[in-house]
């Protein structure tokens, strides 16, 4: 039942976590994986038929309001952590070719 | 008279009485820290003039009488996962280095309604992602029971502060068992609330489903005045629950009497530490000789907590965590081709191990061919946790349980085997999974002398129920404090 991880699905879950591993990062990821996904299988032992999956305890409802500002305007502050900025812009690499 | 061993509610009404001011108490608190805070390395950030001039308008609305709480002009220490406006908030992680929130966490802002001085921000495990502090950026906090252990994670800042006394009480966050085991590991009171009483509006997220903010103090007392401060219905919150009523000081009740407490068989097995079963065994008969009606039972599918709890704070951390991405806030690598290289650089400097194997899980289980079989068996087996202890509620008050399998373990120990480390949350991650109340308290110590906490469980919405019991098995002890604490003036 032992679970193996190749390197393919290593190299498309780094894509998808936004991650760039090293060789060896990679090796101790699959290792990491395939140890607790040993553990996670264990869930298969138990009967999940018929039950339905639980996302939140309570019934969670939209919370609807009307859309009017509350806060005051403090894009200077928001702005401020921006690693790199050009006035009234955050600054991000060339995205279009 | 020694200020710091004072707790938050004594403090607070020594300060309406004009016994002790704000501005000394604030000062014992920072002295405090000043003297401890090499060894134990509790806190992120001090905010040492903040909280002086805090003081002097806490001070000024004391005495023209429009302050007067429990909790006013009393100092406390805030987990580095809430915001605080223009307050370094860094979540323990290089990521956030440098992260000066625009906004409060509602939490907080209702403390500082309430008058409380905030003396900085406590250490904790990388985005809350550890069980004993070890995985901050900031380097590990000490437990201050004794030096060569952690105080427990995530929130072991918090918890080590309010133990070490640099602080009258403490915010900690909790998704797996970060309040109540760490508390049980440092000799401290820590609770975590129903999820939706206290909002989560400007808590870093972790495992939203999951995450609750609740109070660490010295007594219950403390916690259930914290508790009432700090919990309202927020809009800005869409988890967040309208409760009935929100007056937990009304709970505390030295009586037990008839109170029906369920211990579950099943957590008292085979990897429970001998002294910890003992301690906790011992802490049933006081509340049984207390007149409470006390028996074991068989709470089933507890192996499967942890499984179903990893799969899904993993799957909601992967995608909660996408949001740090170099561009808004936070660290930017330095060198970079292009937006994907740029953000996967910064992801995977900014971002520690332990992090970083969190979130691979989480994309992994919910990836597509893995989404039904992990995450969706996931939250099926979560709705069958939550059914037995729907079904254990119906016989019980309270269920009585450890708050962790050991006491601390020595540094340095723990992070080299994560399974091993996630099997030691087995008696914590349910309550998040079901959204129930647990509380952790103070029960005794083991030989080398490291608390040991007992852990109440209550149905969701009877907070009062365990603060009643908690308080009640509270008030037949005397509160320990270690040596580095008593090394205050």
């Amino acid at each position: 039942m032992a679970n193996q991880i190749s390197d393919e699905t290593i190299e498309y879950v780094g894509i998808l976590a936004k991650l760039e591993l090293s060789g060896e990062e990679k090796e101790s990821a699959r290792r990491d994986m395939e140890k607790m996904l040993d553990y996670i299988d264990t869930l298969n032992e138990l009967d999940t038929d018929g039950v339905e999956p639980m996302s939140h305890v309570f019934p969670v409802n939209n919370v609807f309001r009307e859309d009017v500002a509350s806060n005051a305007d403090n894009s200077e502050d928001t702005l401020a952590n921006a690693p790199l900025r050009k006035g009234q812009s955050f600054v991000v690499p060339k995205t279009i070719g | 008279m020694e200020i710091t061993r004072l707790t938050a509610v004594e403090l607070g009404k020594k300060i309406q009485a004009k016994e002790i001011s704000v501005r000394e108490a604030v000062e014992a608190s920072l002295d405090q820290i000043g003297r401890v805070e090499t060894d134990i390395n509790s806190y992120v950030t001090v905010d040492r003039e903040g909280a002086l001039k805090r003081a002097e308008q806490v001070q000024a609305q004391i005495d023209e009488g429009s302050l007067a709480g429990p909790l006013a002009g009393v100092p406390v220490a805030i987990k580095d996962n809430m915001c605080i406006k223009g307050m370094l908030t860094t979540c323990s992680s290089k990521m956030l280095y440098n992260f000066r929130p625009a906004f409060t966490a509602e939490a907080v802002v209702n403390l500082e309604k309430a008058g409380a001085v905030i003396l900085g921000k406590t250490n904790m495990d990388e985005f809350a992602m550890g069980s004993t502090t070890e995985t901050s950026y900031f380097g590990e906090t000490k437990n201050p029971w004794d030096l060569r252990h952690v105080p427990g994670g995530s929130s072991g800042g918090s918890c080590a502060a309010v133990a070490a006394e640099e602080c009258f009480f403490a915010l900690g966050s909790d998704t797996g068992g970060s309040i109540r085991q760490p508390s049980s590991f440092c000799g401290v009171v820590g609770m975590k609330p129903t999820y939706g009483t206290v909002s989560r509006y400007g808590l870093v997220a972790y495992g939203s489903s999951l995450d609750q903010i609740g109070p660490i103090a010295k007594d219950v007392t403390d916690c259930a005045a914290v508790l009432e401060t700090i919990a309202s219905h927020d809009r800005k919150d869409s988890t967040s629950v309208a409760r009935s009523s929100y007056r937990f000081t009304d709970a505390l009740k030295d009586d037990v009497k008839g109170m029906r407490i369920g211990i579950p068989k099943d957590y008292f097995g085979e990897g429970l530490d001998p002294e910890v079963r003992d301690c906790v065994l011992g802490a049933a008969k006081v509340l049984r000789e207390k007149g409470a009606d006390v028996e074991e039972f068989d709470l089933k599918l507890v192996q499967y907590a942890i499984p179903a709890y990893y799969v899904i704070a993993s799957a909601e951390a992967s995608s909660n965590l996408s949001r740090f991405d170099g561009v808004k806030y936070g660290y930017r690598t330095e060198h970079y081709e292009g937006l994907h290289n740029m953000y996967k650089k910064s992801r995977s400097e900014g971002f520690g191990a332990e992090v970083r194997r969190r979130i691979m899980l989480g994309s992994f289980v919910l990836s597509s061919g893995y989404y039904d079989a992990y995450y969706l068996k996931a939250l099926r087996t979560k709705a069958m946790i939550k059914q037995a202890f729907d079904q254990a509620f119906e016989r019980y008050d309270v269920i009585l349980a450890p708050a962790a399998p050991t006491t601390a373990p020595e540094l340095g120990k723990s992070l080299s085997d994560p399974l091993k480390m996630y099997l030691g949350d087995i008696y914590t991650v349910s309550v998040n999974l079901a959204g129930l109340p647990g509380i952790t308290v103070p029960a005794g110590k083991d030989a080398k002398g490291l608390p040991i906490g007992v852990q109440l469980i209550g149905d969701c919405f009877r907070e009062d129920q365990i603060i009643r019991a908690a308080y009640t098995f509270e008030r037949t002890r005397e509160y320990e404090r270690p040596q580095i604490a008593k090394e205050g003036k």
